[in-house]
């Protein structure tokens, strides 16, 4: 079992980004759970939502408390939440973020993981210059792809058109498509 | 026989009880309870007290209603003394499909009954839902309001008679001022019922500006069957508020509750209107006005305002005015055009 | 059609395809999801001939529908927590009118404090109003009962109540095979009801019964459980027959066969259970599980059978009977009276307490070990609680209860960053 968990806060589609994680999964045949952090949060509260993926059917329903990969689409969390709880030493990080993990200050905590697990992308940017509207998650999605080989881009596409029908749709793959380059490259 | 043209023409009044003699009218608009083939939704044999004021008023308002719809009518009732003595277990006095839920739904029940014929496409099925003054100004207003907002297609009739009867005579949201119940008793400063409380429900009713709301009194029940008759030809939430004269919880005389009911019209203290879509359209003139004494005397529930030689006449007079009030807020004495 | 959906849309979906005539809907969490989804069908015109009726309480909702059933209509809503106990008069009153309502719980706890949060507390306040009691383990099972419950409350002319986890499955987005119309249409007959208001053959529904015939009522009411009890497997096996594949029936046994300890749950925290199974099985321990479906009826007979060989019952449950216990577990040792096998009583995700592997394969171990005690609170904070018993013994006017933890939680987590 593969588990992901996404932090960010209310109102930037942190829910959404496990949802379509899952639809992403499913679409290659796969078992994929998503679901959030349970609560009443408003605009601009952390948020965590989780997705857990696998081949067989998933019965667990206890919190990702052990992740394989953290997603953070808000950069200024890094402050506030212990994001990176839990998390194993071999596992994924994925910042919303054009900033270096220097400039972050956590350059010395990723040294400890495999170089290509850690990337940063600017989903924000490449969401605002296709979709006009700073919604990560498509692109981070993308990401997700590139770094951890969960996922074929092929499958994140067409989550992303299933989930978006139509013109926000295509705006949101050409948002995932870049992402997907620039992580890959990383 | 006579000839009935001639008949219409001359406006015969009984004079005593103001009753308009049956022979006396429009052929079309004579009470039918004689006929053979009149329609008859509560049945005899019911358990109501002699003299009770809901069972005459609901017995008219739903023959009206029965009539109305061609005999397509279901009843919903909330808990209260209606439902109780014409269900004596295993016995029913309904002769029209009839539902009882609880105390406080009546009105969300019904419109459960309506959707549900329109589903079925029997949207010719009308239904009528009814409860007393607790069940409706109190624990069924909030459904009822619901009812009113959505303007669902029911006809909502509250027999008010101003108090909890059937617990025994309890205060309700409907209990006027001064009135003794059991959990207000004539006892202390401030005897009975005290005055600024209460709620009017058929202003209330309006201020959803629902398609019709009127209300009515068993001492003019050709006026009550027209009311109801006008209601059924509109479809949407309506409302009639029936004034139900209740021995019992009065302490009025059992042969005395017609003349209780007039007094209580002709008084100003309940005002008989109707209103369409929360505007004031036609209200029934009084006759001939009396003081509010000659409906207060009769009824034991305010004897303690009538002690001899220490008669409250402070109360008494503040009652006046609230039926003074009425009669030139609803124009009973047709001192203005407009209504 | 398989699809990767959320819980409560898939649910929404299954009650479009049960062909509701009258749906009535008032918002609370975690259940509203599930109304929104049958309104949007309702609006959309994908649900031909329903009624999507905004209320304006949950005791209205209730009502609503009693009003369209007793009128022949199929009527649904759906709802959770304190809204369940704001319509527990129309709860009873419409498992005592015999009208085969389905309604949904999004199951959640209830206050004070106030908590959205996932447990059992709100179902169980109604466990003996009459109505029928269904719980889901999965989202696919959740979407399977509710077409099953239209046939069996239709039937019986008896209420059902299907119960889902809160966010655990209502928000939860996983893979669900939606059925089909033509499947649904070849399971589902239409409604027929055996009372209906009609002006050609008018019935008085709902009036009084004294003392001379209420004992006779209510034992109808028994009677129509037990008839349930008979009814649930059957339409479980028609289910399967149509749709190929095991959802609903009684109980669901998990590896019982020589299994010394037994895990008793109702809900979405079997699937964390048989995980814990499985990997105590593997270390080679002797343990199972058993998941009730039909909470009520209570299925003695089949849980006796399925537990009578366990050296120890251990009931894992979401609600607490203050001043008792256990409510499941008190059922439990109803079905084991004649038994010397022990049940124990774990009172575990109350208001969304996560209930994880690690603490479950503490309890049962413990349980194996007999160190397990009566009545055990997975995962409480001693201190916590201790702390606030001190406080209170100490002054007479203490405050609230709710309020002094939250602070104590909060100094102990500023002490703990010390």
């Amino acid at each position: 079992m593969f588990q992901v968990r996404i932090h960010g806060r209310g109102g930037q589609g942190v829910v959404t980004a496990a949802e379509l994680l899952s639809i992403a999964a499913f679409l290659e045949g796969k078992h994929a759970q998503a679901f959030p952090s349970f609560g009443s949060e408003r605009m601009g509260a952390p948020v965590v939502s989780f997705c857990r993926l696998d081949e067989k059917e998933i019965r667990l329903r206890e919190p990702v408390t052990a992740p394989n990969a953290v997603i953070i689409q808000d950069p200024t969390l890094l402050q506030s939440v212990d994001v990176f709880q839990g998390l194993n030493s071999d596992g994924f990080i994925l910042i919303n973020s054009t900033r270096t993990f220097d400039e972050l200050g956590i350059a010395d905590f990723v040294a400890g993981f495999p170089a290509h697990h850690v990337c940063d992308v600017g989903a924000s940017e490449l969401a605002m210059k296709h979709v006009g509207r700073p919604v990560p998650n498509a692109a981070l999605l993308a990401g997700f792809a590139a770094i951890s080989g969960q996922l074929h881009m092929d499958s994140v596409e067409d989550a992303i058109r299933q989930k978006f029908p139509g013109a926000v749709g295509e705006a949101n793959v050409a948002a995932a498509r870049e992402a997907y380059e620039i992580a890959a490259a990383a | 026989m006579t000839d009935e043209t001639a008949l219409q023409r001359v406006k015969f009044y009984q004079t005593g009880t103001h009753t308009v003699g049956n022979r006396l009218m429009d052929k079309a608009r004579r009470s039918v309870q004689a006929s053979m083939d009149r329609s008859n939704a509560i049945t005899s044999g019911h358990r109501a007290c002699q003299g009770c004021g809901e069972a005459l008023g609901a017995r008219y308002a739903l023959d009206a209603a029965l009539r109305a719809s061609d005999g397509q009518l279901v009843a919903v009732n909330a808990t209260g003394c209606l439902e109780v003595f014409t269900t004596p277990y295993p016995e029913t006095s309904w002769q029209i499909p009839w539902l009882h839920s609880l105390f406080g739904n009546a009105p969300a029940v019904a419109t459960g009954v309506a959707a549900g014929m329109r589903r079925k496409g029997r949207a010719d099925v009308r239904v009528v839902a009814q409860g007393g003054d607790g069940g409706t100004t109190d624990i069924g207003f909030g459904c009822l309001s619901g009812m009113f907002e959505r303007n669902d297609d029911v006809l909502y009739i509250c027999y008010d008679n101003e108090a909890y009867m059937n617990t025994g005579v309890q205060r309700s949201s409907a209990t006027p001022p001064t009135a003794r119940t059991a959990t207000t008793p004539a006892v202390g400063d401030a005897p009975g019922n005290i005055f600024g409380t209460g709620k009017n429900l058929p202003l209330i009713a309006m201020a959803h500006n629902i398609p019709y709301v009127a209300t009515a009194n068993v001492a003019d029940l050709h006026d009550l069957e027209d009311k109801v008759t006008t209601a059924m030809d509109i479809r949407g939430a309506r409302y009639i508020h029936i004034m139900v004269p209740c021995p019992l919880g009065w302490g009025s005389a059992a042969d005395a509750t017609i003349h209780v009911a007039r007094m209580a019209v002709e008084s100003g203290l309940f005002p008989l209107f109707e209103a369409e879509h929360g505007r004031v359209t036609r209200s029934k003139k009084i006759r001939r006005r009396v003081p509010v004494e000659d409906y207060l005397r009769p009824q034991r529930r305010f004897a303690h305002l009538f002690k001899k030689g220490q008669e409250d006449t402070e109360r008494i007079a503040r009652l006046q005015r609230m039926a003074d009030a009425n009669i030139e807020r609803f124009n009973l004495l047709g001192e203005r055009e407009t209504p | 059609m398989l699809k990767q959906t959320e819980g409560s849309q898939a649910v929404a979906e299954a009650i479009a395809l049960c062909r509701p005539e009258v749906v009535c809907a008032y918002p609370i969490t975690p259940q509203t999801h599930i109304v929104e989804g049958v309104g949007a069908l309702v609006k959309a015109g994908k649900i031909e001939n329903c009624e999507f009726i905004n209320v304006e309480s949950e005791f209205a909702a209730l009502s609503v529908a009693i009003g369209a059933s007793a009128a022949g209509a199929r009527a649904y809503t759906a709802t959770a927590s304190q809204g369940l106990l704001f319509m527990g008069e129309a709860v009873y009153n419409a498992a005592g009118l015999g009208l085969p309502i389905v309604m949904t719980i999004g199951n959640r706890a209830i206050g004070a404090p106030i908590n959205i949060w996932n447990d059992h507390t709100d179902s169980m306040s109604m466990k003996d109003s009459g109505w029928i009691q269904l719980f889901a383990e999965t989202n696919q099972e959740a979407v399977d009962l509710h077409i099953q419950a239209f046939r069996l409350a239709e039937e019986l002319s008896c209420p059902v109540m299907v119960c889902m986890d809160g966010f655990i499955l209502t928000h939860a987005y996983e893979r669900i095979d939606v059925p089909s119309q033509e499947e649904v249409d070849a399971f589902l007959p239409p409604y027929d009801p055996i009372q209906v208001l009609d002006p050609v053959e008018p019935y008085s529904i709902g009036a009084m019964v004294g003392p001379e015939a209420f004992t006779e009522v209510r034992y109808l009411a028994h009677e129509k459980q037990l008839q349930a009890l008979r009814r649930i497997p059957e339409i479980g096996a028609v289910f399967k027959d149509v749709f190929g594949r095991q959802s609903g029936g009684l109980i669901h046994s998990y590896r019982t066969e020589g299994a010394e300890t037994i895990a008793v749950a109702l809900g979405s925290v079997n699937g964390t259970i048989k995980e814990v199974i499985d990997g105590m099985r593997d270390d080679g321990a002797a343990v199972g599980s058993v998941s009730i479906c039909s909470f009520r009826p209570f299925p003695l007979d089949e849980l006796r059978a399925a537990l009578v060989g366990a050296k120890h019952v251990v009931v894992i449950e979401k609600s607490l009977a203050p001043g008792l216990g256990g409510i499941v577990a008190s059922n439990i040792r109803m079905a084991l009276r004649e038994t010397a096998v022990p049940v124990y009583t774990v009172i575990a995700g109350l208001g969304g307490r996560p209930i994880t592997m690690n603490s479950l394969r503490e309890v049962l171990e413990a349980a194996g070990n007999m160190r397990l005690p009566d009545v055990q609170f997975l995962d409480l904070d001693h201190g916590a609680v201790e702390r606030e018993i001190l406080r209170a013994k100490q002054t007479r006017r203490a405050g609230p209860t709710a309020e002094n933890i939250l602070r104590n939680l909060g100094h102990a987590a500023v002490a703990g960053n010390d």
